[in-house]
């Protein structure tokens, strides 16, 4: 039986592991290589990083504490992640051409999402998809809800695109993606559950499969995502940073409730 | 034991390198024929990521599908092809056009469902493998497990060379492959954690010396 995914997604600025809320406060929480660790001790399904700051910045912070030596590059950071991980990696941030796509991947990636170039340049989505294959180019859709319409921003929030989610994904899909992770930024670290109706509305106006991010609170949020929409994968966040095993009680509870959880 | 991995196209086969040098240090990654003759395998896998039609032009290119044809077919080495890497031993192959495969195993590569289809595609993430022949011994720590998926395209073949199966969504399809020395899986063991490390343990411990076929 096919299985739904649970995906823990980690967020990386300037080469720490941050806490994200609204894509605007970011708080260090520590070494990535470490929480990377964790969740290959957790054996996650999948594993997806993101890295989040604006530019090309050391990876070293001259920690004497740190017992792991200093990275000092994007390609040597993806390597150490891709040695440990025996689950498939995506890796995003700053994916803007098929070089980025081929650095990434070369490295260890599985899959790479892209975001602002489906906005600025789709026909390079089109040349990653034709030369990667589709399976390896994730779709990242950030929208906040204005009025009743989820309206797409990209920049990391801060552009307006003109289009909604439904609208979005198709152009992203006709570019060449294969898979859609779609969060909100209005639950973003809110804690607060998933915003189902725009996944549902998401999930069933296309034949790609549609990971759900953003708003993640407790486990019980997971069983409604799944629950009641056609999600393929359901990812959060911060609630595997603060709460002791909180990737395998998740599980626990999942397979408990529903049949198609690994 | 010397492990060739064989660097076909441009996806990443470090993860392959990585999870066959737990089992076997001698793990070699070769991207042509010449390093292939000079690495003498005793075992061989192929990996395969990206387009299936510039995953054989590269085989055949860099001269690496006659010497795979002397060292697999020939002299009997054991082979495992993973993903496009399993797609390549069809008959014929259908991604991006109609392409001609090695024809090692008769059958045929389609997509899994038309474009415009209910069938959410491409099939990504974990899913059960079912054996046909349980008894196998790259079956055996398996059967009924889940494994990773990442495909479109699945390869048709005659029952007998049927290992194990998957279903999605109403679709079932061979999930893994073998004729005497040569074995096929779609899903990635490089990828399916402790599922994916004893498929290739079986694959390099055993080989495909015990023969269910």
């Amino acid at each position: 039986m096919y299985k739904r995914r649970l995906i823990p997604v980690l967020f990386l600025k300037d080469g720490w592991m941050v806490r994200s809320e609204s894509f605007s406060i970011h708080q260090a929480i520590g070494d990535p290589l470490h929480h990377v660790r964790r969740m290959v001790q957790w054996d996650v399904d999948e594993l997806i990083v993101i890295d989040i700051g604006d530019a090309e910045m050391p990876f070293g912070h001259d920690r004497v504490d740190y017992r792991n030596k200093a990275v000092t590059t994007l390609p040597e950071f993806i390597r150490l992640i891709a040695v440990e991980c025996r689950i498939p990696l995506t890796f995003g941030g700053r994916v803007r051409s098929v070089a980025d796509v081929r650095e990434r991947i070369h490295n260890g990636a599985d899959k790479v999402t892209v975001n602002s170039q489906i906005a600025d340049n789709p026909a390079e989505v089109t040349k990653m998809a034709t030369t990667f294959g589709s399976q390896a180019i994730v779709a990242s859709i950030d929208y906040r809800m204005v009025g009743n319409e989820a309206r797409v921003y990209c920049d990391r929030g801060a552009r307006d695109v003109g289009a909604d989610v439904k609208t979005w994904a198709r152009r992203a899909i006709d570019a060449g993606v294969g898979e859609i992770l779609l969060t909100s930024i209005d639950r973003d670290g809110a804690a607060r559950g998933y915003d189902l109706e725009t996944i549902s509305a998401v999930a069933n106006a296309v034949n790609v499969p549609v990971i759900a991010c953003g708003g993640a609170g407790n486990p019980l949020h997971f069983v409604k995502c799944f629950r009641e929409t056609r999600a393929s994968a359901v990812a959060a966040g911060n609630i595997f940073h603060f709460t002791e095993n909180a990737y395998p009680n998740a599980k626990l509870l999942l397979r408990h409730q529903l049949p198609d959880i690994r | 034991m010397t492990v060739a991995i064989v660097e076909c196209g441009i996806g990443n086969v470090q993860s392959v390198a990585n999870a066959c040098r737990q089992i076997a240090p001698d793990t070699v990654v070769v991207a042509d024929g010449a390093a292939l003759t000079a690495a003498n395998p005793q075992r061989v896998i192929l990996p395969g990521v990206g387009a299936i039609g510039t995953v054989l032009a590269n085989l055949r290119g860099r001269e690496i599908a006659p010497v795979l044809e002397r060292l697999v077919r020939g002299s009997g080495v054991p082979f495992l092809g993973i993903c496009v890497g399993m797609q390549v031993l069809a008959d014929v192959c259908e991604e991006f056009g109609s392409h001609r495969g090695f024809g090692w195993i008769p059958g045929h590569v389609r997509r899994m469902a038309p474009v415009v289809s209910r069938v959410r595609l491409p099939h990504v993430g974990w899913n059960t493998i079912a054996a046909t022949w349980p008894d196998d011994p790259l079956m055996r720590d398996i059967d009924g497990k889940d494994a990773y998926f990442v495909h479109s395209y699945a390869m048709d073949c005659p029952r007998e060379f049927v290992l194990a199966t998957t279903e999605y969504e109403g679709v079932t399809f061979p999930c893994a492959v073998r004729r005497d020395n040569i074995a096929g899986v779609q899903f990635h063991p490089e990828k399916s954690s402790l599922i994916g490390a004893a498929l290739l343990t079986a694959f390099i411990g055993d080989g495909l010396c015990t023969n269910a076929a």
